[in-house]
């Protein structure tokens, strides 16, 4: 089984097109990865399949990092 | 060589389809293959609208105004279907009056039912359309949303705010394999223009170059076109089918 955080950036290098070692903690979506507004608010539908949650919009608003997706589904998963 | 105009085995959802422009877009879309959702306001509009789609598809009772009603429809679509390839914003009403003697109620309905019914779909259906990079939202609006009429303030306003929505929308989504686009019919033969007398009729007429009124086939040939895989490089377009009374 897979850490939260693997699975996390497996999303992250399938929804932007990424590579691995692109994703780094610190890593912006939109500045470091190339993403913009849409392809977050995909990459938040992503996420929210993989790990059967709901992200409200204004949770999901802070999500900018690859840092603050780990730690928004660390705290939110039921896994 | 692919067949540009091919429909076989997708899933439409089409408001407002017991009759007029609305039945004949569903008929055309089923008449290709689709799966035709078709909608109207009352439970005995959607059996009318079960009973000419026969296998081809079904009526769902559907107030557009309502978010719970909208959800359960689109709900109904995904358990059933698992798909959805194209809606058709259709559904629409009048409440014509002049401005001067125009009532809140008759504005807001008009708003809700023609434009925010609009944004509440296509909202709606988007994570599905996104996620399938796929998708046809067709908006049918009216020719006066360009030209204007006199006591339809609120009917032109949100007809003409129609074709700002779906250009908007358009760039938001293009990148994803969906498009946006308008119908805009002139005076086409259906109830709402029964209403006429043939005084009124033959004024119109005179500013109709063809010189009769247009068929809700007529309409639906260009929705068909629209929601077809040929024209997936067209978005955030109005196509105007009104025997040319409006070049625009």
């Amino acid at each position: 089984m897979s850490t939260i955080e693997e699975r996390v950036k497996k999303i992250i290098v399938e929804q932007l097109g990424v590579k691995e070692e692109e994703v780094k903690p610190e890593a912006s979506f939109e500045n470091d990865l190339g993403a913009d507004s849409l392809d977050i608010v995909e990459l938040v539908m992503a996420l929210e399949e993989e790990f059967e949650t709901e992200i409200p919009d204004e949770e999901a608003e802070k999500i900018r990092t690859v840092e603050a997706a780990i730690e928004y589904v660390k705290s939110h998963s039921n896994d | 060589m692919t067949d540009l105009m091919n429909l076989d085995g997708q899933v439409a959802l089409v408001t407002g389809a017991s009759r007029g422009i609305g039945k004949a877009i569903a008929q055309q879309l089923a008449a290709r293959g689709v799966k035709v959702v078709g909608t109207a306001t009352t439970e005995s509009g959607a059996k009318a609208i079960s009973d000419y789609l026969g296998a081809d598809g079904e009526g769902v009772a559907l107030n557009v105004t309502d978010e719970a009603s909208v959800a359960a429809v689109l709900k109904h679509i995904d358990d059933t279907y698992g798909q959805l390839d194209i809606l058709v914003n259709n559904a629409g009403i009048t409440r014509d009056n002049l401005l001067m003697r125009m009532k809140d109620d008759e504005w807001d309905s008009v708003m809700d039912t023609n434009l925010k019914s609009v944004y509440r779909l296509s909202k709606g259906v988007m994570r599905g359309m996104m996620k399938r990079r796929q998708g046809r939202i067709i908006n049918i609006s009216s020719v006066v949303g360009t030209t204007g009429n006199p006591g339809q303030t609120n009917y032109c306003a949100a007809k003409a705010g129609l074709a700002g929505f779906t250009k908007a929308l358009a760039k938001e989504i293009a990148a994803r394999g969906i498009t946006v686009n308008c119908v805009a019919p002139g005076f086409i033969d259906t109830d709402m223009t029964k209403a006429l007398t043939d005084d009124q009729k033959q004024a119109i007429f005179a500013n109709i170059p063809a010189a009769r009124l247009g068929q809700p086939d007529e309409i639906a040939a260009a929705v068909v076109f629209l929601a077809s895989p040929g024209a997936a490089y067209i978005t955030g377009e109005t196509i105007h089918v009104n025997g040319g009374m409006a070049m625009v």
